[in-house]
């Protein structure tokens, strides 16, 4: 595993383009667009004011730099460096901007959620979208980039307007049974619109493409409901996080539940193996058990070392109790991902920050959990590999597979605290962030996996 | 001593008497007591004292004492003490002795039943002591549990009232429970208004705020683009029209009729996978079931209708392999009856094997109807082993005897004896082979007769499902002209009816068999059990019972001839004898032997 030089960036923005090719970091006023090999710097643009917001288009042919406190959009060309937009929103402000699937058209959303703006980089139309619903994810574009579905609020009732990215038009449009709709998201084959009601009741509803509701689920009543949403990639699965703690897997043929995943306190199922993340100034006794990796000359010498061991089960997991009294408890499933070949889950379950738990899609199991030292921050899947990398906020970086775990310290200057992680569309590369600095990780596809990994002994 | 024999007579029969009249003793004597005490207090004063002066008798008064004590005596009812002979008493001594002695006698009753009266008082003063002493506690007893009672009472009413209030507050608290839902609902209700409300001032102050921004004319908003850009797919925009909406609808119908063609095709393939695996299971227990079948086929007679059965079968299979291209609803509920009907035959098979394994580990195997194989083999061998055996002996004794013989006989005769004996040998084996062939063909006969009705109960069983698949079929397809499936089901219910004779007939039969060829008859169901070990361990069994079979045979011979000579109670030795033999005999003896 090697490891990049550091570069800075500011506000955690840096964003590779969709093909892979390149990487787009903000620093302040600036953006540095590099070359992902080389990381030569290809460009360099200067936008007016500081960014919050980068993003590329489709075809990695521009880049959006939003700066909301201005109400300004500007976008970048690759090709053509001299060539400049610049979107002002003017009085209505702005809080959030995007591209359009097709990489041509900027969608801004006004301050106060007032409509959205679609400004177009071929024409000059300007298209507004009233009635925008603040909420969780108002907006989602499925995954072929033909269609948007967008929550919209009118007569204090929700809606939902089905638009075809290719024109703007209006395809469908209906209303949905929801008290308060807290957002929409597409299944990845398109077809099938999951729409969930806020926290205060638990209901997912989902729709086809042409507004037909296929079926509504609702596990219980009363008590919080839905903390977060996830679709498996073959479209097969929709899971339901919620704060019972628990993930509910519903099928794409009936709608039904399939089974729900608890995260209980103590572990004693034996099909699952607990990693647990050590410090290194534990006795390194337990050669054989543990799973550590040693980590490359250069690092500095007040770092700790940590390791994993396979803990005998059965075990607990340790809690944090939420204050009752403080809306959005810290409780509950709050962030879910299917790996890219829909063959594992993993969750986070707020009130055990520490723990990452990963599921076996196949056999409808818990697989592994992963205990780590500190809360977790971040966690993603390599988009080819079933392979899963997490932080904590340390200096070092997790990596699950399932033929084991093991941890990378980050050999940087100073102390690198990993904030957040997103991998590399190849699968070949992880981009870390620091608080201000962010260096790119080489994971070797074939040998990751097998070095200095070891079947549990079991 | 012949006086005191008297006097013992009348006191044990005065004692007699005081026993029958004790009551009125009893009540006699107390009051007695004290008028004499009253009368004579002198007397037992005078008699401490023996002072002269207040004796009762003194030399001058006797003729006075005498009339007195006679009158006394005489009252009290004792004979007289003094006889008035010449107008002067006299008095007679034996008499008065007699009263003395009386007097004393009495005296000295009336003191042990006093001593006796003494005790029973003390005793029955004790006893009421007692009593009163556990009267006592009882009442302290009572008292307490009294006492207990009341304080139980006491806690029952305060239990009650606490539960009273108990009662009250979950009644209020019910109510206050109902308030705050009330309260909660109105609440929400209020709510959800203001909320509305609030909405829809916030959805006017929106419209307002975008009136405003568009009528503003707002300079700002803008977009500087240097140079517009081309459609990432090179193409030009189009106008709105009907037609791109319409272009649209289909695109989208397209995409949904895409998605779900998909899913059909996969769940078409999944189907055909399961199919695949439930062919191969039925074909699995078919082969299975039917491998069962051929083992039992051997000397069946019917073996054309199993032909046709097992064709039958095939017929089923063929057709479920073409379902499974057609996959048409008939068909699938054609497969899936199939594999029921096999899936049940296999359990039953399954069953029936289980409680086989059961009975083979209580022991009981030498009774059942199927013996393992390495039973069969281990009896076979010892049975063979014991034939060598005795074969053996045979041989060793007539070596002995021939030894015995030659030595006074010649070689000649010695010859003959031997032929002789090799005759006689000869003629009961034969003897014996032929009886063994009767009872074989018996058996054989039975066990047709079994597995006769065995396979018709199966050849109907199957006829019945083929006939409820084919009326199912009917159902489904009434185009399709299957017409001939009716003349099989009619001859399987004549042989049903033609079924229920031959069973009574086996019955009648079979006690005329050994007992074991009965226990295994009603026992074995011919499908179940291959037909050649059976009919091995019969072979076996009659063979060990040969011996047993010739003695009977012989003396019944004899006994029937005995029987028509002589008298009739030897005729009940016979009807024992050959019970062993045919039971139909016996029966016919039984009623004749009452006659």
């Amino acid at each position: 595993m090697n490891f990049s030089e550091v570069f800075r960036h500011t506000n955690q923005l840096c964003r590779v383009s969709p093909d892979g090719k390149c990487l787009a970091t903000c620093v302040q006023y600036r953006l540095v667009v590099r070359n992902i090999n080389t990381l030569q710097i290809l460009h360099l643009y200067t936008c007016l004011d500081q960014i919050a917001h980068v993003e590329w288009s489709s075809d990695s042919q521009f880049i959006l730099c939003a700066m909301y406190k201005r109400g300004l959009v500007q976008v970048w060309s690759l090709e053509q460096p001299d060539w400049h937009c610049k979107i002002d929103e003017g009085s209505a402000g702005l809080v959030s901007s995007r591209w359009s699937p097709d990489g041509r058209h900027v969608l801004n959303t006004t301050e106060f959620h007032l409509r959205v703006t679609v400004w177009s980089l071929c024409s000059k139309s300007v298209s507004y979208i009233k009635y925008p619903k603040a909420c969780q994810k108002g907006l989602d574009f499925s995954r072929d980039g033909r269609y948007m579905a967008l929550a919209e609020r009118r007569d204090c009732k929700d809606h939902i307007s089905v638009f075809v990215c290719e024109d703007w038009q209006l395809l469908r449009h209906f209303e949905t049974d929801t008290q308060d709709l807290s957002g929409v998201e597409w299944s990845p084959n398109g077809c099938v619109l999951a729409v969930w009601d806020s926290c205060l009741e638990y209901k997912v509803l989902l729709y086809s493409l042409d507004g037909r509701l296929l079926s509504t689920y609702s596990a219980y009543g009363w008590s919080l409901g839905i903390k977060s949403i996830a679709w498996s990639p073959s479209s097969q699965f929709l899971a339901i996080g919620s704060y019972d703690e628990k993930v509910r897997i519903l099928n794409h043929i009936t709608w039904k539940k399939l089974t729900e995943f608890e995260h209980p306190v103590s572990i004693s199922d034996s099909r699952a193996v607990v990693y647990r993340e050590m410090e290194r100034r534990a006795v390194a006794g337990s050669d054989d058990l543990s799973i550590h990796h040693q980590i490359p000359a250069g690092t500095s010498l007040f770092s700790t070392q940590s390791k994993y061991e396979i803990c005998e089960l059965p075990i607990y997991v340790p809690i944090v109790k939420p204050d009752p009294d403080r809306a959005n408890p810290k409780i509950g499933v709050s962030t879910m991902a299917f790996s890219s070949d829909s063959r594992y889950l993993a969750t986070k379950n707020d009130n055990m920050p520490n723990n990452v738990w990963v599921w076996d899609m196949q056999r409808l199991c818990l697989l592994a959990v992963l205990e780590q030292r500190a809360p977790v921050r971040c966690f993603q899947w390599d988009p080819r590999r079933p392979r899963l990398a997490l932080c904590t906020g340390s200096t070092k970086v997790f990596l699950w597979s399932p033929g084991g775990c093991l941890s990378v310290q980050v050999p940087a200057e100073g102390s690198f605290q990993v904030l957040s992680l997103s991998w590399h569309c190849g699968g070949d590369s992880l981009i870390l962030l620091s608080k201000e600095h962010l260096c790119l990780c080489y994971v070797e596809a074939g040998r990751c996996v097998g070095v200095g990994v070891r079947y549990p002994s079991r | 001593m012949g006086d005191r024999w008297m006097t013992a007579m009348p006191e044990s029969s005065l004692e007699n008497q005081d026993i029958s009249c004790n009551s009125s003793q009893f009540t006699i004597y107390p009051s007695m007591y004290p008028t004499q005490f009253a009368v004579h207090s002198s007397i037992p004063f005078s008699k401490n004292s023996y002072s002269i002066l207040s004796a009762f008798c003194s030399e001058e008064n006797i003729s006075q004492c005498i009339s007195y004590i006679n009158q006394e005596v005489s009252s009290l009812g004792f004979p007289a003490i003094c006889t008035e002979c010449s107008g002067q008493p006299e008095l007679n001594m034996v008499s008065v002795l007699n009263t003395v002695y009386e007097l004393l006698q009495l005296h000295r009753r009336s003191q042990r039943t006093l001593e006796n009266l003494e005790t029973e008082q003390f005793k029955y003063s004790s006893n009421l002591e007692h009593l009163q002493l556990s009267n006592s506690k009882l009442k302290d007893q009572l008292e307490h549990s009294k006492r207990e009672n009341t304080g139980l009472f006491e806690r029952e009413r305060q239990l009650q009232m606490k539960i009273k209030s108990l009662q009250n507050s979950l009644k209020n608290e019910k109510e206050e429970v109902q308030k705050l839902q009330n309260i909660i609902s109105s609440r929400a209700t209020q709510y959800n208004h203001d909320m509305k409300r609030k909405e829809r001032e916030y959805t006017k102050l929106k419209e307002r705020l975008n009136q405003l921004l568009i009528d503003k004319k707002d300079k700002k908003l803008a977009i500087e683009v240097l140079n517009y850009v081309g459609r990432s797919d090179g193409k030009r925009s189009l106008w709105k029209t009907g037609k791109t909406e319409a272009r649209n609808e289909e695109e989208m119908y397209q995409t949904l009729l895409k998605n779900y063609e998909s899913r059909q095709k996969d769940l078409m393939v999944e189907n055909a996978e399961l199919k695949k695996v439930l062919q191969q299971m039925k074909k699995e227990m078919v082969s299975i079931l039917s491998s069962r079948k051929h083992s039992l086929k051997g000397e069946t007679i019917e073996e054309s209708l199993e032909q046709t059965a097992s064709d039958n079968e095939e017929d089923v299979c063929d057709s479920s392999r073409e379902t499974l291209e057609l996959s048409c609803e008939h068909a699938r509920e054609q497969l899936t009856n199939s594999i029921r009907q096999q899936w049940r035959l296999l359990k039953d098979h399954m069953e029936k094997l289980n409680s086989q394994a059961s009975l083979v580990q209580n022991g009981k195997w030498v009774d059942n109807d199927v013996i393992p194989r390495k039973a069969h083999e281990e009896e076979m061998d010892k049975l063979k082993l014991e034939i060598q055996q005795c074969k053996d002996f045979i041989q060793t004794q007539q070596q002995l005897w021939q030894q015995q013989l030659s030595s006074p006989c010649d070689d000649e005769t010695a010859a003959l004896l031997n032929d002789c004996y090799m005759l006689e040998e000869k003629e009961r084996l034969k003897e014996e082979w032929r009886l063994f062939d009767e009872q074989r063909r018996n058996f054989e006969k039975e066990r047709k007769n079994f597995t006769e009705a065995a396979i018709r109960l199966g050849r109907e069983r199957k006829a019945f499902e083929e006939d409820r698949a084919t009326w199912l079929k009917h159902q489904f397809l009434n185009m399709t002209p299957f017409i001939d499936r009716k003349k099989p089901q009619t001859s399987y219910s004549h042989s049903a009816l033609s079924k229920s004779p031959e069973s009574e007939m086996k019955i009648v039969s079979t006690p005329g068999q050994l007992k074991k060829s009965l226990s295994h008859t009603s026992f074995s169901t011919p499908k179940a059990t291959p037909v050649k070990m059976p009919s091995t361990t019969d072979l076996h069994r009659t063979l060990r019972l040969i011996p047993e079979h010739r003695s009977f045979k012989t003396q019944p011979k004899m006994g029937n001839l005995q029987d028509s000579i002589l008298s009739s109670d030897i005729s009940d030795k016979t009807r024992v004898l050959k019970a062993g033999n045919c039971s139909i005999y016996t029966l016919s003896d039984a009623e004749n032997s009452p006659k």
